[in-house]
């Protein structure tokens, strides 16, 4: 009897082994070809950068293939970043650090004052936080892009427009648009811990600072990256404020300008090779990150 | 008694229907009920009055009470802001007001006064140009003096209005405050700075977190949507370009020559190009924000399968792509799909594609696929990042029973995950609808909005001839168009369509915002 059940159970237990195994199979298989997918335009940025003619017949630019040979093309080079950091039309060395220094100061300014927004709105009760709420939500359904013209015809009466300054000043000034992923993270934060120091004689100070903000690592690291990263790859604004002096431009700007303004195939490769310029410190900081995201931002601060 | 029954009979009607019948039921009862609830609404006006006429008369009667007995200091406060403060030990806090007051007394008179007496006309002298005849060399010299500014003056009246209302407020406050420290003064508590430098970290935290926050979105949001609404009524354009001239105030022209005037055909074109730009729009925006929320929670549930190995290297993958800015990556993959772009390339070289190659991007209907597509591809990244932690959170004993009960795995999604994952992401899902209306980056890096519209008659409205609007622009491509790239430099319509968006999105998200469980029960999560 014992024996029969058993056999029975183990033979199930096979199958659904099996069943498990061919899903997993074809989940990997799905998740190989997904990350092809998402890398492949990547991988087509660095070889082309690395190539100094624009041909679109060929994906793999410039590998060590016999027709390339044959072709006399020239096999991996570095040209296209020096011609990257001399052209004298463009100054991207000027760009980049432009572009540095406006989002490391926003990243810095901004996540002190999303997170401070987040947390009033989160965890702190007051007269109007329904209606500050309701406020950023309906500001938010403007045409962000109108009140950029408004902002910039100010700028010009102080002689203020293609300017960093006004550029990282606009950023800030939209920290509290963005408190959304920051509360609801806060959210999930038990109230019992806020009761419990307030007990102990805790201000609401030394409870934001002392208590919330240990726990919030992650979420303190999204906003630093997501503040970075947002004027480092922001197109409309910086195109119409800082858009007209070349000097005064982020790289967003002006490789925009430079493939679309210009004889756009022959510069496409030195576009290449500034995209992949652009992209490493924005890799870097990723990498470095890492371990606070890879599990999920909104994993919640006190599991269980 | 009677109305409970209904509710039960109609529960119980609900509860026999089958499943296709019961979300007719909803839609029909959704639409039923409208013209209760509206007029639910509407019976609820006299309360609602009688509230804010409560609260009118809390402020009204605050203020008499300060007047009739009030000693001195409070007294002197109504024309000094701050003074009742300052000689009650709050130095600080008594000459914040008044400093406050003397900024204003010195604004006004500067600027705030001329500006607001100039707002009906918007300025009346634009410019002068005279010639002076140089004595010593007989040269004619021309020489042009700005007088008015029509802008300047549009600015200066709106912030002066928000100091304004700033003032009332604090004068209000200083006020009630003043009257306070009196009361108790009188039972014999006293105040004093430290103890209001204290609140600034305990009671009043809250104004110290959101008071930088607050002042920088009333300063480059609040403001500039004000003047824009107000630009909206004036004809700033081209031709009324400041300083060199002056713009005035047209009424509802903008609006009228949008919709209403110009000859039959003309107006009938405009008409159908917004039509059609209106509907594109409210597309994308439904395809671009669902898609990347489905396929991004769905590839976060798959990497986050137990069986599933290397889980950290899949995430990686993913999400070293939004390490890449985005306008890099949408102007690499326009190139790619260009019609004369590597796919097109390769496609010929492979023989698969002969002449000019598909028109990946250049063709109105492909063009918008390629768009959506594209999109899931820059945004899936970015929901998962957000959706794989948050799914983690679900409780897993609620799966547990669900497989004892011998629930499937689509049913368990569609009645754990998905309630639960929509519940916790409402609001982010409206500010993810309410950016794809307004995503500017997307459309004008890929394809710039065309290609663009053919008409078979010549006599075209400029605002849709002269920005070359296409099948592929968003309403916000469209004002770029409009006030960037075309010569006319339409203000003025450029802020009527944004007001459209405004109402077209408003309406949306407030529905779907007001419905959501999140908000509703917003205090039971916590």
């Amino acid at each position: 009897m014992t024996d029969l059940s058993l056999g029975k159970k183990t033979s199930r237990y096979r199958s659904h082994k099996r069943a498990v195994l061919t899903r997993n199979i074809f989940l990997y298989i799905f998740l190989t070809i997904i990350s092809i997918i998402w890398l492949i335009p990547f991988v087509y940025l660095i070889f082309q950068s690395l190539s100094s003619i624009y041909s679109p017949s060929n994906f793999m630019p410039y590998l060590p293939t016999e027709e390339n040979i044959a072709n006399g093309y020239p096999v991996w080079t570095f040209e296209n970043y020096v011609k990257l950091f001399t052209d004298t039309n463009y100054p991207f060395w000027k760009w980049y650090l432009n572009t540095f220094v406006i989002s490391l100061v926003t990243m810095i300014i901004q996540t002190v004052l999303v997170l401070g927004t987040s947390y009033a709105l989160s965890r702190l009760r007051f007269k109007g936080r329904q209606g500050i709420m309701r406020l950023i939500l309906v500001l938010g359904m403007f045409p962000g892009f109108l009140s950029t013209i408004i902002i910039y015809f100010t700028l010009q009466l102080f002689h203020m427009e293609s300017n960093i300054f006004s550029l990282i000043l606009i950023y800030i000034a939209s920290s509290a648009m963005q408190y959304y992923i920051a509360k609801g993270f806060f959210d999930t934060i038990p109230k019992s811990l806020d009761e419990a120091a307030m007990i102990d004689g805790a201000n609401k100070n030394t409870i934001f600072f002392r208590i919330i903000m240990p726990l919030s690592k992650p979420i303190i690291v999204y906003t630093l990256l997501i503040s970075f990263t947002s004027p480092w790859g922001d197109f409309m604004t910086a195109s119409y404020i800082a858009g007209g002096n070349p000097s005064m431009m982020t790289v967003a700007v002006g490789l925009q300008q430079m493939i679309t303004l210009t004889q756009r195939v022959e510069m496409f490769p030195t576009f290449c090779a500034g995209g992949v310029v652009v992209a490493i410190p924005i890799m870097i900081l990723f990498f470095w990150l890492q371990k606070y995201y890879v599990e999920g931002i909104t994993g919640g601060a006190v599991k269980g | 008694m009677d109305n409970r029954e209904q509710v039960l009979a109609s529960q119980l009607e609900y509860l026999s229907l089958s499943k296709p019948q019961r979300a007719i039921y909803k839609i029909s009862h959704f639409f039923l009920d409208l013209p209760k609830k509206i007029s639910d609404s509407f019976r609820r006006i006299p309360s609602k009055t009688r509230k804010v006429k409560q609260s009118a008369e809390g402020v009204f009667s605050s203020i008499y009470h300060a007047g009739k007995e009030g000693d001195y200091k409070t007294r002197i406060s109504f024309i000094l802001m701050g003074f009742g403060l300052m000689t009650r030990n709050q130095i600080l806090r008594g000459s914040f007001y008044f400093l406050y007051e003397l900024f204003f007394i010195v604004f006004m008179c500067l600027i705030g006064g001329t500006s607001l007496a100039s707002l009906p006309y918007l300025g009346q002298i634009g410019r002068v140009t005279y010639t002076v005849i140089d004595p010593d060399f007989l040269i004619d010299i021309e020489t042009t003096v700005y007088y008015d500014n029509s802008f300047t003056i549009l600015l200066f009246s709106t912030i002066t209005f928000i100091l304004i209302l700033i003032l009332i407020f604090l004068w209000y406050n200083q006020l009630k405050d003043s009257l306070k420290l009196q009361r108790m003064n009188y039972i014999g508590k006293k105040a004093s700075d430290k103890e209001s430098f204290k609140n600034i970290f305990d009671k009043s935290y809250e104004k110290t977190l959101l008071f930088l926050p607050m002042s920088g979105l009333v300063l480059f949001t609040v403001i500039p949507i004000i003047i824009m609404i107000l630009v909206g009524f004036t004809n700033y354009n081209s031709e009324h370009m400041t300083p060199t001239s002056l713009f005035d105030w047209v009424g509802l022209y903008n609006f009228e020559e949008l919709f209403a005037s110009g000859s039959a055909s003309n107006n009938n074109i405009f008409l159908e190009v917004f039509g059609q730009v209106l509907l594109w729009t409210l597309v994308w925006a439904f395809f671009a924000t669902f898609s990347n929320y489905f396929l991004g929670m769905i590839m976060a549930m798959i990497i986050n399968i137990k069986g599933i190995k290397l889980k950290k290297i899949w995430r990686t993958v993913l999400i070293s792509t939004i390490a890449v800015p985005q306008f890099i990556s949408l102007l690499l993959v326009s190139y790619i799909f260009s019609d004369y772009g590597v796919v097109n390339g390769i496609l010929t070289s492979l023989g698969l594609v002969t002449g000019r190659g598909i028109p990946f991007l250049s063709d109105a209907l492909l063009a918008k696929v390629m768009i959506i597509l594209i999109n899931t591809w820059v945004g899936i990244p970015y929901t998962m990042l957000i959706c794989s932690g948050l799914l983690m959170n679900i409780p897993d004993d609620l799966y547990e029973s669900a497989r004892i009960d011998g629930a499937s795995p689509l049913k368990m999604y569609i009645k754990i995950t998905l309630p639960y994952m929509l519940f916790v992401t409402t609001p982010y899902l409206i500010s993810q609808f309410v950016g794809n209306i307004n995503n500017f980056n997307v459309i004008y890096l890929l394809t710039s909005g065309g290609p663009a519209f053919s008409y078979p008659v010549a006599d075209v409205p400029y605002q849709v001839s002269s920005t070359g609007v296409g099948h592929t622009d968003l309403l916000i491509t469209w004002i770029y168009k409009m006030t960037v790239t075309s010569n006319s430099k339409d203000y003025g319509a450029a802020s009527v369509i944004g007001l459209l968006i405004f109402a077209v999105v408003a309406v949306i998200s407030l529905i779907f915002y007001n419905r959501s469980n999140s908000v509703k029960n917003e205090e039971e999560f916590q």
